[in-house]
């Protein structure tokens, strides 16, 4: 191993992090809910009368953020040709359900909840996600 | 209000991930590139994260309710069954696969990024699949 000095961002990602950890408390303090965008969506896929406008309120300011945000322009760097972004997408979005939560419910709210599940949850994505990585970009 | 509050933590968790770098699915898979040249930002970005949301629902928990009156509406369930194992094992795959997790990638999404669009289009396919086959492979109470 050897550290990506280039694309470490320390101050960046921990003052980001902290924005999330921010909009986490905000949910909760506000809304009462969790900040999990897996479930918040899969909530709007079978809805619930009166269990709607607050899903599509957190949605839509999580896709009016680049607007928001056009003074902090990003270059993402997408290796995955499109039909693997459809697989992974599938993969996520089937994984997420099951799993009852993805990076923001399991990884960030759950953590902060001190959630066994989330914790068994969040070692488990990632240690899938290590093996893949490791997979696609050392042995394929 | 409660709508207004949704929309603002929206739009200011859709803020940090793009300051913390998360948006650049190379950098997600930079962090979990363990063998390779590694990047630890995301893990900065969990500890920023968890520290504030820590004390949040601390506060939120010895309340009880919202600030606006609200009930709070948690997760309750402490048990470990194979299915929150195997479904974070394929998220993880998927993740690792593009470097999107679902929060990331509609926020890309919002930016007009058409491999966004495809993995978000798909992401939603997958849950909707999820859905049918509960409701195929359960029996009817």
């Amino acid at each position: 191993m050897t550290i990506d000095w280039t694309h470490f961002t320390p101050w960046t990602s921990l003052g980001g992090g902290m924005l999330i950890g921010l909009a986490a408390a905000m949910l909760v303090l506000l809304s009462g809910r969790i900040a999990g965008v897996s479930g918040i969506v899969g909530g709007l896929l079978v809805p619930r009368s009166g269990d709607i406008g607050w899903r599509l309120a957190f949605v839509g300011g999580l896709l009016l953020a680049p607007a928001a945000m056009a003074f902090y322009p990003v270059s993402p760097r997408i290796d995955a040709g499109f039909g693997t972004l459809a697989l992974a997408g599938l993969l996520v979005g089937a994984g997420t359900s099951y799993g009852s939560g993805c990076t923001s419910g399991h990884g960030v709210c759950g953590l902060s909840r001190l959630s066994p599940r989330s914790l068994v949850a969040t070692l488990q994505f990632m240690l899938a996600g290590f093996i893949t990585v490791f997979f696609v970009r050392h042995i394929v | 209000m409660s709508l207004v509050a949704a929309f603002a933590a929206g739009l200011v968790f859709g803020a940090g991930l793009i300051l913390s770098g998360m948006t650049d699915p190379g950098k997600v898979i930079g962090f979990l590139d363990l063998a390779g040249n590694w990047d630890p930002s995301l893990a900065f970005v969990m500890a920023g994260a968890i520290l504030v949301g820590f004390f949040a629902f601390r506060l939120a928990g010895r309340r009880g309710k919202t600030f606006l009156g609200g009930a709070l509406q948690l997760p309750q369930r402490r048990d470990i069954d194979a299915r929150l194992v195997a479904g974070s094992v394929v998220f993880g795959i998927g993740w690792g696969l593009a470097g999107f997790c679902p929060g990331p990638a509609l926020v890309a999404f919002g930016s007009g990024l058409d491999q966004a669009a495809v993995f978000v289009a798909a992401m939603l396919g997958g849950m909707v699949i999820y859905h049918a086959a509960e409701r195929l492979l359960k029996p009817p109470a």
